[in-house]
Parts: C-alpha cells; sequence; structure tokens
C-alpha cells in the first residue's frame, strides 16, 4: 500500500537507507587491507527500483565499486574524505526525502481527521 | 559471530577493531625503551591483523580481527657492559620499535575511530527521524 502512497519518496527512502549501511561499511573498512570500497549508484538503483525490481535487486544491479583517487600499497581502496563527503550527501538527501514523505504522512493524516 | 550484520553491529565491531589497534600501538610505545637479556626475549611490536566480514544477506561489511601478531622486525643489540641484563658479550637488546610508525598508527586509528563515531551518530539521528515520524 505505501507503494502508491509515497510514491517515488518511498522508494528513494529504502536505497538511501541501504546506502548510509554500505558507505558505514566503507567507513568501517578503512583500514582493512584488501578492502574494496563500494557504493550505490543511486540514479541507476532508483530508476531500476522505478522499473519494477525488489530494492534487494535493484541495489544489487547499481552497486559499483569505488574507484580509488591514488592507489593505496594494501590493495584498500577506502579514502576518508570521500566516504565522508559521500555519507554526509546521502544523509541530507536522506533527510529531504523523509520530509517529503513526513509531509505526505501528515497530509493524509489531516484528510483523515476531517480538518 | 552469529546472526545478521546491522547498522550498529558493524560500527561496533569496527569501533572496537581500532581499539585493537590503539592498544597494540600503546603496547609498542609503552615497551619502546625496553631491553632484554638475550635476543629472544627482546620485545618484538605487535600489529593487529584485519579482515573484512561481510554479511551476503543485506550488504554489510564489518572488520573482524584477525590476531595480534608479532612482528618479525630485529632486536637491536647494544653494547652495554655495565647494564645488570648484559650477556657474557656485554650486549644488552633492545626492542626494534619505532616510535614515529606507532605514533602515526595511533593516530590513525584514533581517527577512523572517531569517523566511525560520527557516522554512526549521524546514522542513528536519521532513523531516530524516521521512527517518530507520524
Amino acid at each position: 500500500m505505501s507503494e502508491g502512497l509515497f510514491g517515488i519518496h518511498g522508494k528513494a527512502l529504502e536505497i538511501r537507507s541501504q546506502r548510509i549501511g554500505m558507505l558505514a561499511s566503507n567507513i568501517a573498512n578503512a583500514a582493512t587491507p584488501g578492502y574494496k570500497a563500494r557504493d550505490v549508484d543511486f540514479a541507476a538503483a532508483l530508476s531500476a527500483r522505478l522499473g519494477g525490481q525488489e530494492t534487494d535487486g535493484a541495489i544489487g544491479s547499481a552497486t559499483r565499486y569505488r574507484v580509488p583517487l591514488m592507489a593505496s600499497l594494501d590493495g584498500n581502496t577506502v579514502e576518508m574524505a570521500t566516504e565522508q563527503s559521500a555519507f554526509a550527501e546521502n544523509a541530507v538527501a536522506y533527510s529531504a526525502t523523509l520530509s517529503f514523505v513526513a509531509g505526505k504522512v501528515e497530509r493524509i493524516t489531516r484528510a483523515l481527521r476531517g480538518e | 559471530m552469529a546472526g545478521p550484520l546491522n547498522l550498529f553491529t558493524v560500527g561496533q565491531r569496527a569501533m572496537s577493531a581500532q581499539l585493537v589497534r590503539m592498544n597494540a600501538a600503546a603496547s609498542n610505545l609503552a615497551n619502546a625503551g625496553s631491553v632484554a637479556a638475550s635476543e629472544g626475549e627482546a620485545y618484538r611490536p605487535m600489529r593487529a591483523i584485519f579482515s573484512e566480514q561481510l554479511d551476503q544477506a543485506n550488504g554489510l561489511s564489518t572488520v573482524r580481527v584477525g590476531g595480534v601478531i608479532r612482528t618479525d622486525a630485529v632486536a637491536i643489540r647494544r653494547h652495554e657492559p655495565g647494564h645488570p641484563l648484559a650477556d657474557e658479550n656485554g650486549d644488552v637488546w633492545a626492542s626494534p620499535v619505532d616510535e614515529n610508525a606507532e605514533m602515526v598508527e595511533m593516530l590513525d586509528a584514533s581517527r577512523q575511530y572517531r569517523n566511525m563515531v560520527e557516522a554512526l551518530s549521524t546514522a542513528k539521528q536519521l532513523m531516530l527521524e524516521t521512527m517518530r515520524m507520524k
């Protein structure tokens, strides 16, 4: 039911939330030798999701390995500056999407109450 | 390591891994000046070994501490005949700790710890906002 109610914002919120986890995993593995940082191509994931795919499938098909600006000797491709700015950008976008969803919920509740 | 990963376990394990790393560096620094009677007894610096732990089900991955190993740095022989630990040649064996490298290790570990805390608190904030949505 929430599919139709929240439209694009519900789907976007799901992807944003998955992306938080992925970026947090990158930050967690900043010192793990050989770890390859991953990120979700948000636009690709959203269009796959809008195209009818499930969230997991859409995320899976839009996950890319990060191309490091400078390769490190131990094979780790996490770059703190990149990860932190991506995390911040994603958090702000999550917040924005959340307020759209909250606004929708509020409008529906007001309509239900008949105010 | 049972149970699926969530954002908080990812953060928690990453932070404890960084703490292990910090403890190793602190132990190395503490033993920077120590000497021993033989090469075998000399303190050798410790390093934490990290590996990735991926949860296939949800794509989250965290850090696993594989263990703490002793590096194979060679103890430094110093000629000090008056030292109580000196062997028959009058030599003592000093620990091969590179203080600068340990300080860098410490700094790096604490920065990464802090980054994880920051990321975790932002994620928590967003989760709470989502939860309180009416």
